[in-house]
């Protein structure tokens, strides 16, 4: 019976996975592109050298740190689709505080700006676990408007009193960060820089807090059932807004790392849709710290695909998100197939109903 | 001065509510049948790409006759209703959890309308549209003429929607059906209402009317498509219908409400230009809407007890 299962769930992943690649394939025709090719150039160019794996990895840092604290918050019961509002925030921290702690050694200045960014980020993230926890505000409203909120306080963080004073075209952006808090790059040449140390130490303490401590205990089962949570003694209320703080703290941790190792400088734009794919990532990757850490890099792929799509095809890369989104609306319908015993119990009758009739 | 801004914005106002109008009473649809559809940006964008593509395939950027435009709206209405279709596929026929659910339709939507558009229109082109036409005579009454008068034959269309979905909602059996399902949908079921199905017909009507929103905004409103056209109108809708506690009349004040805010500091961009904080002004709506839901739990009473619950008759109470 259990191999039963087994087969069950790996059939329908794989139809999820056709499907998934049929709905690509169908944009693609669409737009006059060719398939194999497009999900060739998708699959095999950031593997062309070292360069381009870089890439990848660079990419997977961001994405993987929101991902981690979509976990703690989604396993919390509490949707957080804040993430990019939070990610804003914690960048105009840490480049305020980069510019404050110019001069000092990078020993201090790094600890000191990635701190700020999870500040700033974890008090964004207090207000809609605030809102919900105590004024049952829904957060899925509550994260979006914030969302907004902190695009526009960004915008006029760079153009006001972050603007680079050099810069005389108008555009808002900030200076170039100091020396002293900018994260080094492993290899000339090449963009992987040390922010993914802090992304994979990340991972590993999000799933000690998850599964090996009382705090993660509490969290998951306030999620699983708010009720039943509440009825053994937990304060749901209080682990919805500890989940909501340290999913906003790691949102904003990876707009500092993003600013320190990447872009060198806050300018629009910066969160370029992280705070939306970290929110695939996380679901890729089942809400669980490590597997997130794979998911992070599947997706890494996809989003380099974007540079790679626009120079060698006509398929316009906004193709990506598109895909995200069906990735997104599949995972979803799947997890519901696969833990629903009544369909698989309807599988099975029909299955071994039809296995009887040939054996006859 | 101050009575140009005045007039302007009100003017503004009038004609621009219109998107957030017309989706945010298809989004009430969907909720009132229990179904948390945060997809409606990306049903939106793909209804503003609609609107785009049909007349400009046509005509170019030049002049096209009238009943173009009015396929431009009838094609994003229908992408709509399609959307809303795929939507219900997978929130009610799957049970997906509807927020997450939702964002992925808006990922999707979003994404979709600008790779095709990226492809088939290419760079940032415009359209005639549809224009404003001032109504002959009362549009000469002063102030009031200009501002409820001169706009476009799809305003006062979108206008005369408001009553009717009051009707359709309160006053309709469908409507009574949708919102039996969206209160209590086992005593529906047990009434022989088809629950899904009836959910399915809100999201599609919903879908519909979030589309026809879309097709607005480039048809009427930009006259042009960008991959962000809608620029969070879509979520700010959804917001809308929890701000006008699920009744189309405190909806339609909601988004005069909203779209004023938004109108007056266009407005005061435009009319003082060393005003330096006009972020702030852009962020006042949205900080409204929170403000107004944490402060306002009464109104949770107003909405559908079964909002965003899933509907399965094997499920044991």
């Amino acid at each position: 019976m259990n191999n039963y299962k087994l087969w069950y769930k790996v059939a329908v992943i794989l139809a999820a996975i056709i499907v998934a690649l049929f709905i690509g394939s169908v944009i693609i025709i669409a737009v006059g592109g060719n398939v194999v090719t497009t999900y060739w150039i998708i699959l095999s160019m950031p593997f062309k050298n070292l360069r381009s794996i870089c890439e990848v990895l660079t990419r997977m840092i961001p994405l993987m740190i929101i991902a981690l604290g979509i976990c703690v918050s989604s396993r919390c019961g509490i949707n957080n689709i804040g993430a990019e509002g939070q990610m804003y925030m914690g960048v105009v921290a840490s480049c305020a505080v980069a510019f404050a702690t110019a001069g000092m050694p990078r020993m201090v200045a790094i600890p000191l700006c990635i701190l700020a960014g999870a500040v700033a980020g974890g008090l964004y993230g207090f207000v809609p676990g605030f809102l919900k926890a105590k004024l049952e505000v829904s957060e899925l409203l509550s994260t979006v408007m914030l969302n907004y909120v902190a695009t526009q306080f960004y915008l006029f963080c760079i153009r006001v009193p972050l603007l680079d004073p050099q810069e005389k075209t108008g555009t808002p952006m900030s200076a170039r960060l100091p020396d002293s808090a900018s994260l080094h790059k492993f290899f000339r040449g090449a963009s992987l820089h040390q922010g993914i140390i802090l992304a994979l130490a990340l991972a590993v303490l999000v799933y000690i807090l998850l599964f090996k401590t009382t705090w993660g205990y509490k969290m998951r089962a306030a999620g699983a059932s708010s009720r039943a949570a509440r009825y053994g003694g937990i304060n749901v209320s209080k682990y919805l807004i500890i989940a909501m703080i340290i999913s906003g703290a790691c949102a904003g941790m990876a707009g500092s790392v993003e600013l320190m190792g990447v872009q060198g400088r806050a300018m629009s734009g910066i969160t370029s849709g992280y705070g939306f794919s970290g929110i695939v990532v996380a679901l890729f990757g089942g809400l669980h710290p490590i597997l997130v850490i794979p998911a992070a890099f599947c997706f890494g792929i996809l989003l380099y695909s974007q540079v790679n799509l626009q120079i060698l095809t006509a398929v316009p890369p906004n193709l990506v998100q598109t895909l995200q989104g069906a990735i997104i609306l599949i995972i979803v319908s799947v997890q519901m197939v696969i833990n629903n015993p009544y369909t698989e119990d309807r599988f099975r009758r029909r299955f071994f109903a039809r296995a009887k009739r040939e054996a006859r | 001065m101050i009575a140009a801004i005045i007039v302007n914005t009100l003017t503004l106002t009038v004609r621009f509510a219109v998107a957030l109008l017309i989706a945010s009473l298809g989004e009430m649809y969907n909720q009132k049948a229990g179904i948390f559809n945060l997809g409606c940006e990306g049903i939106m964008s793909m209804g503003a790409f609609l609107g785009m593509l049909i007349p400009f395939a046509i005509g170019g950027a030049g002049e096209v006759p009238g009943y173009v435009n009015i396929m431009g709206l009838v094609a994003g209405t229908a992408c709509g209703a399609l959307m809303g279709l795929l939507f219900g596929i997978v929130v009610i026929t799957f049970r997906a959890p509807q927020g997450i659910a939702g964002i992925g339709m808006q990922m999707f939507g979003v994404g979709l309308a600008g790779t095709f558009f990226r492809s088939y229109i290419g760079g940032s082109q415009s359209i005639t549209g549809i224009n404003a036409t001032a109504i002959p005579v009362i549009s000469k009454i002063p102030v009031i003429g200009e501002i409820l008068f001169t706009h476009n034959a799809v305003v006062y269309f979108a206008y005369l929607m408001i009553p009717v979905c009051y009707y359709v909602m309160f006053k309709s059996p469908w409507g009574l059906h949708v919102r039996a399902v969206g209160t209590h949908p086992r005593a529906a079921d047990s009434l022989g209402i088809n629950v899904n199905r009836v959910r399915y017909e809100s999201l599609v009507v919903g879908g519909a009317m979030a589309g026809f929103a879309g097709a607005f905004l480039t048809l009427c409103q930009a006259k042009m498509f960008t991959a962000g056209i809608i620029g969070g109108r879509g979520f700010i809708a959804v917001a809308l219908v929890y701000f006008g506690q699920w009744h189309p009349i405190k909806i339609f004040l909601g988004a005069l409400l909203f779209t004023f805010a938004q109108s007056l500091q266009t407005q005061i961009q435009i009319f003082v230009p060393q005003f330096q904080y006009y972020e702030f002004l852009t962020m006042l709506p949205y900080i409204l809407v929170i403000v107004v839901l944490a402060f306002n739990r009464k109104s949770n009473r107003f909405g559908p007890a079964a909002l965003g619950r899933p509907f399965n008759r094997e499920m044991r109470v």
